[in-house]
């Protein structure tokens, strides 16, 4: 008979994502979840313990009467909670696209036997949405706030029209790139067609490369950027924040960098801190299991995942849930 | 192993095929508690030292081999009949062809016959053992967690040899006497189990002791309770350390004894750590002598909080939200929390422009409001905003 605890754990299978603060390391994540999840699988209830039966000789002390054994029911504690221990000691938890310490931002796990779509999800060529804090008049020697301050200088020259040609040779630069690295004659019907289906990327390994850039807020000295990319890590992200200081004749570094979005797993979907509970856990599991079967019949079935498709529910859906400042300081007020 | 396992296998029969003695002895024995209860501890062989290796294996072999060994020499003792039992082996064999399985016995024969005790001579768990042992048994009852306390190394031993109404009961009756709870001596044996093998004189003078320090009884009592290993310290240890906080923190004896009787494990860890962070808040946090003693009177738990996180909260109170040394040591239990807690709350606060830390300035934020309402209250009182704001702000930073 399944206790509760199995049947729950049953259930715990799947991806799902979480938002990882900043400044945490991705592993103390992923054993703070683990260890959440065990609790709350140790705190359900438990099967009441079996009896068993024992056969005693009589107390009496002499030998005289004849020795009649009695039979007793009594629990048999060998399966006791506190003798046995907790049902489940482990749970495998794994970690999707890694985020370092500094980073914050959507964090996509995978619990039980859902791990094997991590694989999947690993060799789907599927892009991930940043935003990058940037600040002109330092450079650091991490490209972060957090450095050792190299360099200083003036960024009174700086308008935002400079800064979207700059952000428009960078995304230039990088269409090429994603054109050398797709591994496909320029010339040939085959790459027109990808081209159409919008899936002309790189195949493996490549470096990394932002499919798009695009400037949201510029405020002087502050100025914030979203990027779409492929095969990144964040500290790329954040030296091209650096370039981007140095092309302007000025210089900049990092202040943030922000995962809104892995493949299909966006900030909706990531549940916050106090979220971490089983029932949490198993409630996105079970929302998430279309995007799961998406994402591992993708990697079966064809060779080059659907990108539109990912793009196109990424504009459906708002990533930036809070608007500017401005605005929404008028909605407290009103 | 397999030569000990044979020699074993060999005296468990050794005992049932003797009937006749096994009657007499069946009334001295007690049959449904276990008959692994050497009165000497076991001595330590080759094989024990091959298996400290592996810390979690219980090695009980020794004790049944002995308690074996001492029963045989009873059943020579009682019956002159059985004279063959100087050479064991000889004996197996002349047992094995004189009685085999299917030969009929009388029906009291068959009642005092015990099964094979179906007890394994060595196991990694206290699972097999519990059902025959009446220590084990009774301590379940209490509630001691025995799967804790059989990862330990050689806990599980020890619990098995001790004997409930000699070594068990006078010790729990004496914690009784003290004034520890019914309901908290399971708690108190799991995390001290070694309490059960202590003298009960030491136990005793480490009580008297307390109480000369003018501990009132109710206050010993909580302090055994929520520090167990309290009571397996000597009285020179628990002087040297009371000695210690009276002298470096410079507080009276009645002060002292309050800390204590808050938090009484400061009696029973290590004392560098707390000197450490007596350091870190003198030199690098930078608080004043009767700053840290305030701080100290307040919230105990700073003595043995984790240095860096001690550093961390200090640094993004001080140099990020600017709060003041005296503000700070006016409200110690902010180093209790979460430094996420305290670092999100800030920065919606910040974000909705209401980060006023400043007691003269209007919508003055204390520090007690930030860090110790829980969410909902922290929300709508202090912030003026929703619940679902304040997590949908965590997910923008």
């Amino acid at each position: 008979m399944a206790t509760p605890a199995a049947r729950a754990f049953r259930r715990l299978e799947g991806l799902f994502c979480v938002y990882k603060p900043a400044g945490v390391p991705w592993k103390l994540v992923r054993d703070g979840i683990e260890t959440k999840l065990l609790k709350g699988l140790d705190a359900l209830p438990s099967l009441p313990i079996p009896e068993q039966t024992r056969f005693l000789p009589p107390p009496g002390g002499d030998n005289l009467t004849p020795k009649v054994l009695s039979a007793v029911c009594v629990p048999a504690l060998s399966k006791h909670r506190l003798v046995t221990g907790p049902e489940f000691r482990h749970i495998r938890v794994g970690v999707g696209h890694r985020l370092d310490t500094f980073s914050s931002g959507v964090l996509v796990l995978g619990v039980g036997n859902g791990n094997k779509a991590l694989n999947d999800l690993y060799h789907t060529r599927v892009t991930r949405d940043y935003t990058l804090e940037g600040e002109f008049g330092t450079a650091t020697d991490d490209f972060s706030h957090m450095g050792r301050v190299v360099e200083r200088s003036t960024y009174d020259h700086i308008t935002q029209d400079k800064l979207e040609r700059v952000l428009a040779m960078l995304q230039g630069a990088n269409q090429k790139a994603l054109l050398t690295y797709a591994n496909v004659d320029m010339q040939s019907q085959e790459a027109y067609e990808m081209a159409v289906q919008g899936s002309l990327g790189p195949d493996g390994k490549s470096p990394p490369i932002l499919m798009s850039l695009r400037c949201i807020r510029f405020q002087p000295p502050n100025f914030t950027l979203e990027v779409q990319c492929l095969n990144e890590t964040q500290k790329y992200l954040r030296k091209v924040v650096h370039e981007i200081g140095l092309e302007l004749r000025s210089t900049a570094i990092c202040k943030g960098v922000r995962r809104t979005r892995d493949g299909t797993f966006t900030l909706q979907d990531a549940l916050i801190r106090h979220q971490w509970t089983t029932a949490e856990v198993m409630r996105a599991v079970k929302k998430n299991r279309p995007s799961t079967r998406s994402v591992i019949s993708s990697n079966r079935s064809t060779p080059v995942p659907t990108d539109k498709e990912v793009r196109s529910s990424y504009e459906t859906q708002s990533c930036d849930r809070l608007t500017p400042p401005r605005s929404h300081k008028q909605d407290l007020m009103s | 192993m397999a030569s000990s396992c044979v020699q074993l296998c060999i005296r468990h029969r050794l005992v049932l095929p003797l009937k006749t003695v096994a009657l007499t002895v069946c009334t001295q024995a007690r049959r449904c508690h276990t008959f692994i209860r050497p009165r000497r501890p076991p001595d330590v062989s080759g094989m024990q030292a091959k298996y400290q290796q592996r810390p979690c294996i219980c090695f009980y072999s020794n004790i049944i081999s002995k308690q074996e060994n001492k029963e045989s020499k009873q059943l020579i003792h009682l019956n002159d009949d059985v004279s063959s039992n100087e050479s064991p082996t000889s004996l197996d064999q002349d047992a094995a062809t004189r009685l085999p399985a299917l030969e009929e016995i009388s029906d009291e024969e068959a009642a005092s016959l015990t099964p094979y005790p179906s007890i394994p001579p060595a196991s990694a768990s206290l699972r097999e053992y519990v059902d025959q042992s009446e220590t084990l048994v009774k301590l379940v009852q209490l509630g001691v967690n025995l799967w804790k306390l059989e990862q330990r190394p050689n806990v599980g031993s020890m619990l098995l040899r001790l004997v409930f109404d000699k070594d068990v009961a006078p010790r729990l009756l004496f914690l009784k006497s003290i004034g520890v709870d019914d309901s908290r001596l399971g708690y108190v044996v799991t995390h001290n189990p070694l309490v059960l093998t202590e003298d009960l004189e030491n136990l005793q003078a480490r009580v008297n002791y307390l109480k000369s320090k003018k501990f009132t009884s109710e206050n010993v009592a909580s302090m055994v309770s929520r520090a167990p290993y309290i009571l397996n310290f000597s009285v020179k240890r628990l002087d040297n350390r009371l000695g210690f906080y009276q002298q470096q923190l410079g507080l009276n004896a009645a002060n002292t004894r309050n800390i204590v009787a808050r938090l009484p494990r400061l009696l029973c860890g290590s004392l560098e750590p707390v000197k450490e962070n007596l350091k870190v808040c003198e030199i690098e946090l930078g608080f004043k002598a009767n700053e840290i003693q305030h701080m100290v009177l307040a919230v105990p738990k700073i003595l043995t909080a984790n240095k860096r996180k001690l550093t961390q909260i200090f640094d993004f109170l001080h140099n990020t939200m600017k709060v003041p040394h005296h503000l700070i040591a006016k409200f110690p239990q902010v180093f209790n929390n979460k430094f996420l807690r305290i670092k999100e709350r800030h920065l919606f606060l910040q974000y909705l422009e209401r980060a006023h830390y400043d007691p003269d300035q209007s919508s003055y934020v204390s520090l007690e409001r930030l860090t110790s309402s829980p969410d909902y209250t922290f929300c709508t009182e202090v912030a003026l905003a929703t619940l679902e704001d304040f997590y949908v702000f965590q997910k923008t930073l």
